[in-house]
């Protein structure tokens, strides 16, 4: 599904990543952990075609993502949610209308857009916030928002760049359950974020960067112990 | 509402002053280059009116029959240049001058002869009225064997041409120096406004819009401005014309041009947002 491999990407006087390889599969969840300047947000960036990797290839759903045209990787990211540490919500614009406008901006058509936008923000425990503008909501309902506006085109994998970095610990609890529990559905979740006490919350697969290089992969691990490391 | 429409529009309401700048500025830029058009319009049609007096007159030899003349006259009428031939007999020729030249009305009566000679008034047809053409003619009718002069004012002729090459050149590159001025000024004020907005396109590519998606509603935008920073500069060019007007008589646009200059703004804000747009696009 998402598939590194001996990716680089440098930028003007630095490697952000060097040789790094995994596969991200169906329905699964994986952290990206690391300090910062690690490598975890330009990772993401590679998946959702921001950044096109220097050398090595970065497949999304088995296409090359530095083969696609920008149109392409416009309809790739239709299939991709994506969140951010800081939101990135429209301001002058409600919850509601926040989460309508990616479905918007993809020319889904009208009567769609109402039922869809519903289904997200209920899904996220927002549906009575739906006419509130962000200023309205609290950070961590600003980043249900966000997760609801990820979702509302189904995504096949969530991108998550630091969701709870700027939540309280009991947002961030809140946001990390909502994560897990888009997870249980189906939709694979890819998480950067250097709380480690959320990841040893949990077992899911853990990916470890350090200056741009892959220097822990617990599926490797369990491989290794499995004895099933091709 | 069209989702386009609806964000083109919002960019009004969101950002009502940096939308009247844009609107103003497009308005300045086309008013001034309006302003240089009605002076270039008034200076050409000044051009026309003394074109039309551009004609050649050919001097007939005394004793010349009027049978031979007017069998000339059809053969000069087949020349293509030619709109129109007066014959002016000797009579007329002197008629003329006692109305015209009422200062010699002494000198008339004394005189024992008629001194002046018949002659063809020529008039050339429009765009034909310079200095190679009248030159050409003159020489075709210098083998009339009659005609014993030829006059058609050479060096003015030759200004007149002159000065019609000066005011196109200069008309071209003032024109094109304002267009390219305006397209800049357009071009930062537009910017401005995609920048206020470079969090929404962000989200809007983050969410899968494509480019030609993103760019619809800043397109639409500018022609917007562009359309409304017309309108107002033709305003303002009537105002100025208005006011000119009432100290000496100028002319005015036509509603086709009039609308020309509508059109020019729209095409300006619609270049200046393709570029802005498609700049930041490039970049971000």
């Amino acid at each position: 599904m998402i598939k590194f491999e001996k990716v680089f990407r440098a930028y003007a006087k630095s490697l952000a990543l060097r040789d790094v390889s995994f596969h991200v599969r169906k329905g699964e969840f994986v952290f990206l952990t690391g300090h910062s300047g690690a490598g975890k947000s330009t990772v993401l960036r590679l998946v959702y075609a921001d950044l096109l990797p220097t050398s090595g290839s970065v497949r999304v759903s088995g296409h090359r993502t530095e083969k696609l045209s920008p149109r392409d990787i416009a309809r790739m990211r239709r299939h991709l949610g994506i969140v951010f540490q800081d939101f990135r919500l429209l301001e002058d614009r409600t919850a509601e209308e926040n989460v309508a406008f990616a479905l918007e901006v993809t020319g889904v058509r009208r009567t769609l857009i109402q039922p869809k936008v519903m289904r997200v923000l209920t899904q996220v425990g927002l549906a009575a916030k739906a006419s509130q503008m962000p200023r309205e909501l609290s950070s961590g309902e600003q980043q249900r928002v966000a997760i609801a506006r990820a979702l509302v085109n189904d995504p096949f994998v969530l991108l998550a760049d630091e969701p709870t970095g700027n939540l309280d610990e009991r947002a961030a609890r809140g946001v990390f359950q909502l994560l897990r529990d888009i997870n249980a559905n189906g939709t694979a979740v890819v998480m950067a974020t250097h709380d480690l006490d959320l990841v040893r919350m949990t077992q899911y697969r853990t990916i470890e960067l350090q200056s741009g290089a892959v220097v822990y992969d617990s599926a490797v691990d369990e491989q290794i112990a499995e004895g099933t490391l091709p | 509402m069209n989702l386009t429409v609806r964000e083109a529009l919002l960019g009004f309401r969101r950002w009502p002053a940096l939308s009247a700048l844009s609107v103003t500025t497009i308005a300045f830029a086309l008013f001034v280059v309006g302003l240089f058009a009605l002076v270039a319009l008034n200076l050409r049609q000044r051009l026309t009116d003394i074109e039309e007096r551009v004609e050649i007159v050919v001097f007939l030899t005394p004793g010349t029959p009027v049978e031979v003349a007017t069998l000339a006259i059809s053969d000069i009428e087949a020349f293509p240049e030619v709109e129109a031939v007066k014959y002016v007999s000797e009579e007329d020729a002197l008629n003329q001058a006692r109305t015209e030249l009422v200062e010699f009305q002494g000198l008339y009566s004394e005189l024992e002869a008629n001194p002046l000679p018949a002659s063809f008034e020529i008039r050339l047809a429009p765009g034909f009225r310079n200095t190679a053409t009248v030159e050409t003619v003159a020489e075709r009718l210098r083998g009339l064997p009659f005609a014993d002069d030829i006059r058609y004012g050479q060096d003015w002729v030759r200004k007149l041409d002159q000065l019609r090459g000066i005011a196109g050149v200069v008309g071209l590159l003032i024109g094109a120096a304002f267009a390219l001025a305006s397209i800049i000024i357009i071009g930062t004020t537009i910017r401005m406004s995609v920048l206020q907005r470079a969090r929404e396109i962000g989200i809007m590519r983050l969410v899968g819009a494509t480019d030609g998606f993103i760019r619809r509603p800043f397109l639409l935008e500018g022609c917007v401005k562009g359309a409304m920073g017309g309108l107002l500069a033709v305003a303002l060019n009537f105002a100025a014309f208005f006011t000119i007007n009432r100290l000496f008589h100028v002319a005015f646009f036509s509603t086709a041009q009039g609308l020309l200059i509508v059109a020019v703004g729209i095409l300006l804000g619609f270049l200046s947002s393709a570029l802005s747009v498609g700049r930041h696009l490039g970049r971000v």
